[in-house]
């Protein structure tokens, strides 16, 4: 444990207001991309399950695959916003 | 290695959001408070609007049975947009939005491809204002086309209150119906387009200007652009395609919005 202080120490010493600025603008991003990241995932997983069972209807479930895409990117691309903002 | 790391931070400057300020060109004009005036990203909407033009006109000028490349090309994107998002969206009663459909997906796809092509390397796109009035003019569209169709208090009745929901449900439904409708969706349709845009020139710029500095620090740091610079060429050819899926999906969404504003309650 305090070997692990030792280690941080510097580097905790060295922190200024706009370093912590930076972690943060880091954070927000990484974060708001977590969640968006799980969805597309998901969302094209089960997408090529479905074109691949029904490839009659592959061409309407693309379709609405991208307005999901749409939808669920805007969640991450508001955290990529926010870290140019903060 | 720790000093070689002082001199990246110390001599590479990293792309800011204020690389995408532009100054005037020549006098501004001040209307009430806000001041036009003519800078590089309006000449360069100048330039998308030539474009448009200009591939339309020569395109369809003389249209012929047998169509030459250029022509069999704009036909291509134009049954494009009808068939996939039209079509397959609203339906056959959709086919006077084609129109503004097809100049939604050309005009967006023309302005982000500006993004790659040498010289320019800047979308309009990726300025809030432009997409904010193409999101307002899909807004205004979808929300005239329910108004039309079912009145003021009916269209209004069906976006707040969705059909087939347990009554005490509608407690919390209906102000997120309400505001994800009317306040939400032209705000996520201009955030998604300029966010994209933004993005990928930070990326571009991040990657390049990297490669550059990395091969004029020398020696020990030189070796990383050999795998720098051909990721910057491939992340080239995915904003390519980043900007053709940016206007299919702003397109495909109008059309969707426009196909839930037409629909008829069940």
């Amino acid at each position: 444990m305090t070997a692990l202080v030792h280690l941080f120490a510097p580097i905790l010493a060295a922190l200024t207001d706009a370093g912590f600025q930076t972690i943060g603008k880091g954070l927000v991003y990484g974060l708001a991309a977590i969640g968006p990241g799980i969805g597309i995932g998901v969302l094209m997983g089960k997408s090529v399950e479905a074109m691949a069972r029904q490839p009659e209807y592959a061409g309407q479930v693309r379709s609405i695959m991208f307005i999901g895409i749409g939808l669920i990117e805007a969640l991450a691309l508001f955290g990529l916003m926010l870290s140019f903002i903060i | 290695m720790n000093q070689a790391l002082g001199l990246v931070a110390a001599t590479f400057e990293k792309p800011t959001t204020k690389d995408f300020i532009f100054g005037c060109w020549g006098p501004s004009v001040r209307i009430g408070g806000i001041s036009f005036c003519m800078n590089f990203i309006f000449f360069m909407l100048l330039l998308v609007v030539a474009a448009f033009l200009l591939s339309f006109f020569v395109a369809f000028r003389k249209p012929k049975i047998v169509p030459g490349k250029f022509q069999a090309l704009m036909e291509l994107g134009l049954e494009f947009v009808k068939e996939q998002i039209v079509v397959q969206m609203i339906g056959p009663a959709g086919l006077p939005f084609f129109v503004l459909l097809s100049t939604f997906f050309f005009f967006i796809f023309y302005s982000n491809i500006l993004e790659v092509i040498p010289g320019v390397n800047f979308s309009p796109s990726s300025r809030i204002a432009f997409p904010l009035v193409l999101a307002v003019i899909s807004w205004v569209t979808y929300n005239t086309v329910g108004i039309r169709k079912h009145g003021f208090g009916g269209y209004l009745k069906m976006v707040c209150f969705p059909p087939g929901a347990p009554l005490a449900l509608y407690v919390i439904l209906t102000p997120i119906e309400f505001i994800s409708t009317i306040v939400i969706r032209p705000i996520t349709l201009s955030v998604r387009l300029f966010a994209n845009l933004l993005a990928g020139h930070f990326l571009l710029s991040v990657f390049f200007l990297g490669t550059v500095f990395f091969i004029q620090s020398g020696f020990p740091l030189a070796l990383v652009s050999i795998a720098s610079f051909p990721l910057a060429v491939v992340l080239v050819g995915f904003e390519i395609f980043v900007a053709a899926l940016q206007a299919f999906i702003f397109t495909i969404l109008s059309a969707s919005y426009i196909a839930g504003a037409m629909a008829t309650e069940h």
